[in-house]
């Protein structure tokens, strides 16, 4: 088990992570970022504006760990944060609730904010992870979107 | 005998998260999948967005099966 990593069908405490990520880091941390995803209730992936009723995400036990891993890998090696966590929930989600938290602690801030994001523009098109959104026009299985691709193209042109 | 796992979409059409079927390698797999779950779920399972992991790992070429192996197949994935 990856200590960075947690997949959960239970809701979490961004104050829990919070003191357990500045217990880890001590002294050291200059900067913590945090990043909360939740679900909101209307749908502009599909451009129908639809009402949400429910998200439900599915997991590859095992893969989606890795998978993540592999992400937070990566922003370890492109910029100095020793410190990193991430919290995805899986299962049923209704609009309104969190479903991800990403959190990031370095000595200076300008490395916390640039890991964080890229962590999220990676988790939006390389996590493995699949989201079905039940709507009134009924459900569908949501897929990254270009501008989700273009951001992670983006991180691929520059070094850091 | 080989574990095979489909997730989401593919999950829905083949009417089943897993089956048990006997294949050499990748290639043979996929005839076999035919046989099992028809045609249109092999032109499914065979779209470029759709990739393979063998145990877990990415495969981009035909790879050699033994038995006790597990073979999921992802459609295209988003997470955040």
């Amino acid at each position: 088990m990856d200590p960075r990593i947690r997949i959960q069908e239970e809701d979490f405490d961004v104050a829990n992570s919070y003191a357990e990520l500045r217990d880890e880091a001590g002294a050291d941390a200059g900067a913590v970022v945090t990043f909360v995803g939740l679900v909101r209730d209307r749908n502009s992936l599909a451009g129908d504006g639809s009402e949400v009723n429910t998200l439900t995400l599915e997991h590859y036990p095992g893969m989606t760990e890795s998978s993540i891993a592999a992400i937070l890998d990566e922003a370890q090696q492109r910029w100095p944060v020793p410190w990193v966590k991430v919290v995805h929930r899986v299962g049923e989600l209704r609009p309104k609730e969190q479903i991800v938290l990403v959190m990031v602690a370095s000595a200076h801030r300008d490395a916390a904010f640039a890991a964080a994001e890229f962590i999220m523009d990676y988790l939006k098109t390389n996590a493995v992870l699949w989201k079905r959104e039940l709507t009134k026009g009924g459900e569908s299985w949501l897929t990254s979107t270009a501008q989700d691709a273009t951001r992670t193209k983006k991180w691929q042109r520059t070094s850091n | 005998m080989v574990t095979v796992k489909f997730f989401a979409q593919l999950r829905e059409a083949a009417g089943t998260d897993s089956v048990e079927v006997a294949a050499t390698d990748l290639e043979h797999l996929y005839a076999v999948l035919e046989q099992v779950l028809g045609p249109d779920m092999s032109d499914q399972l065979r779209a470029e967005n759709v990739r393979v992991a063998v145990n877990q790992d990415i495969v981009s070429a035909n790879t050699t099966l033994r038995a006790g192996d597990e073979v999921a197949f992802l459609p295209p994935v988003t997470g955040g």
